[in-house]
């Protein structure tokens, strides 16, 4: 091990094409990974910032939110079923709004949701007619306190009182206000969706003490199975390619980490056969196979560890400079740590095909002893 | 640890080869490479092993040193029967109880001479405190005390082949194996280094196999074997 450290200290030159490029692995696997936990976070805040268990879709919509109506029939079924607290109508449009200080034709994307039952950041009590709350990315179109929006072909004006965060929703910007705000914006500008007194697009459902344990198979008999209830992470994976979006990026990044097993097993393998009259002398004179592969992976997860390390001060500064609203780059602590430990595994899988030619490294070769 | 007369075994023979015989498969061939090869080497006796090339000489040092294993006979190396030792046995009789010292000198290129010593403890139960002090002996002995800190790549041919000596001394033992050790050096660096061979084989009382081409060294050895064909013939 020592022997291992010391190579290192004392040949670093030796080590640097395969930190460097472990070191580019490392920037494009957190990069990769921070591009698509701001896509999700960017499609599903709406969903995630959520103060619920449940949300409960009409059946015939097939788990979408913009095609669901519940009725106020089925509302009243769903608050009778026991082990359900509380119940919220949400509702959502997607408009383009205009803002102040911007071009007629520069349409803000945003979405509208009405909502009962606050999600986190709001207040307990939805704003007043034509108030909103804003996601606080919707800042980078100009949007202040006191920016009166107009959505949509109907111009519809809201007045913003207020910011939230991490609640984007299909990469938009969102604001929240009262089920009435809502009803009113969808009406006025979507007449294909109009909506009647007390319909809303889903229910938002807080559970009782004894938790969510068969309560959606309870709602969906109590409703006749008019109504579906998701958990909140299945809500989120039904959402508009937030599966493919997830499942693109981690096949990307699947294929990121066999590159990295590659370039670590070349590396090492190349390395092992330079040191093979090395490993001879120092078998000869009583070391084991065990510590020298030991020293192999040690070089090797040190070799990870400083990529990763330049890796993550590489996205922590990306991300700061990245403008928000830009590219959807997301450096979060768990998605760092992670593709830290993958790329230190990766190395370790690596190095252990240098395994076999470190054990078949014959000590009698050291002075010549077989034919 | 050991003094080399005590390692030497109750026989008071560092080496007793018996009847060894080895053996290669070569494809779908065999070559017999030592045949029938009786040896022995008593506590401090130097002994110069000489052949042609491919005479087996080589494949004996390397059976003796427990980095072979004989198809038959036994070998018993400071009292320890290593015939049947497996590989890990082998190993650690390797680490514990002989030296080796290679005809390409194979320091450590990156480590100074006095780590080049300091390799024998490392791969070891470490000895810490009590193995330095015996590296900084063995390099006070060998007149390398001022080239402790040196890389192998700052040091002469004859003071590598002086660091190789030590490395192999670091675990006192009993028998030292030298593979030609005078074959990369010049004539006035060879019979230094041949000199130095005996000088601190003979002050430690240390057995000693020399593998050898080289004429100066049969005069140096107590006694010359010569082997050909696998076998040995004087």
């Amino acid at each position: 091990m020592t022997l291992a450290l010391r190579e290192m200290r004392r040949r670093p030159g030796r080590f640097a094409i395969a930190t460097v490029i472990l070191t580019l692995i490392a920037i494009l696997l957190m990069f990769l990974g921070g591009l698509l936990d701001g896509l999700v976070a960017s499609s599903t805040g709406a969903f995630r910032s959520q103060q619920a268990d449940l949300l409960v879709y009409s059946t015939s919509s097939r788990n979408s939110l913009e095609r669901s109506r519940i009725t106020p029939e089925v509302r009243q079924q769903v608050e009778t079923v026991p082990g359900v607290a509380r119940v919220g109508g949400l509702g959502s449009v997607q408009l383009g709004g205009r803002v102040p200080g911007r071009g007629p034709r520069d349409l803000v994307p945003t979405v509208l949701f009405g909502y009962e039952l606050a999600s986190r950041g709001l207040p307990a009590m939805p704003p007043a007619m034509g108030t909103v709350y804003a996601d606080d990315s919707l800042r980078a179109s100009n949007v202040t306190i006191g920016t009166t929006i107009h959505l949509g072909p109907a111009r519809s004006a809201v007045t913003v009182a207020g910011f939230v965060s991490d609640t984007r929703y299909s990469g938009q910007g969102t604001l929240w206000g009262s089920l009435d705000t809502w009803r009113q914006v969808l009406n006025a500008n979507r007449p294909d969706a109009r909506v009647g007194p007390g319909v809303v697009q889903a229910l938002v459902v807080r559970s009782g003490p004894g938790g969510t344990t068969g309560l959606p198979a309870r709602i969906g008999q109590a409703t006749g199975g008019a109504a579906t209830a998701l958990t909140i992470a299945q809500a989120i994976d039904a959402l508009p390619g937030v599966a493919q979006q997830r499942s693109v990026f981690n096949q990307i990044i699947g294929v990121t980490v066999v590159i990295a097993v590659v370039v670590v097993a070349l590396f090492f393998a190349l390395l092992t056969v330079e040191r093979t009259a090395l490993y001879g002398v120092l078998k000869a004179i009583g070391s084991s196979s065990r510590t020298l592969f030991a020293g192999v992976v040690l070089q090797a997860v040190i070799v990870a560890l400083i990529a990763s390390l330049i890796g993550i001060v590489a996205s922590l500064v990306l991300d700061a400079l990245i403008p928000p609203g830009t590219i959807p780059f997301v450096a979060t602590p768990v998605r760092l740590a992670a593709s830290a430990v993958i790329l230190v595994v990766a190395a370790v899988i690596g190095c252990t095909f240098s395994l076999r030619r470190v054990l078949r490294i014959d000590p009698a070769a050291a002075i010549g002893g077989t034919p | 640890m050991t003094t080399p007369a005590e390692s030497a075994g109750s026989s008071g023979h560092a080496l007793e080869m018996r009847g060894i015989t080895k053996i290669y498969e070569v494809g779908d061939d065999e070559v017999v490479a030592v045949d029938h090869v009786d040896l022995i080497v008593a506590s401090q006796e130097i002994v110069a092993l000489v052949g042609p090339s491919g005479s087996g000489k080589t494949t004996l040092c390397s059976i003796a040193g427990g980095l072979l294993s004989p198809t038959d006979g036994s070998v018993v190396v400071a009292g320890q029967e290593i015939s049947g030792y497996s590989g890990r046995q082998l190993t650690e009789f390797r680490r514990a109880s002989v030296g080796f010292v290679f005809q390409t000198v194979n320091l450590i290129p990156f480590l100074t001479a006095r780590e080049n010593l300091l390799v024998v403890d490392e791969i070891g139960p470490r000895l810490g405190r009590a193995a330095r002090d015996r590296a900084d002996q063995l390099l006070s002995e060998l007149g390398l005390a001022d080239r402790a800190a040196n890389l192998p790549a700052q040091l002469s041919g004859g003071q590598k082949q002086r660091v190789a000596i030590g490395r192999a001394l670091m675990n006192d033992p009993g028998l030292v194996l030298f593979d030609e050790p005078t074959s990369a050096l010049d004539s006035s660096l060879g019979d230094q280094v041949v000199h130095l061979i005996r000088d601190e084989m003979k002050a430690r009382g240390t057995a000693a196999i020399i593998v050898t081409h080289d004429d100066r060294i049969t005069h140096y050895a107590d006694r010359t074997v010569t082997i050909e064909d696998g076998r040995i013939t004087g």
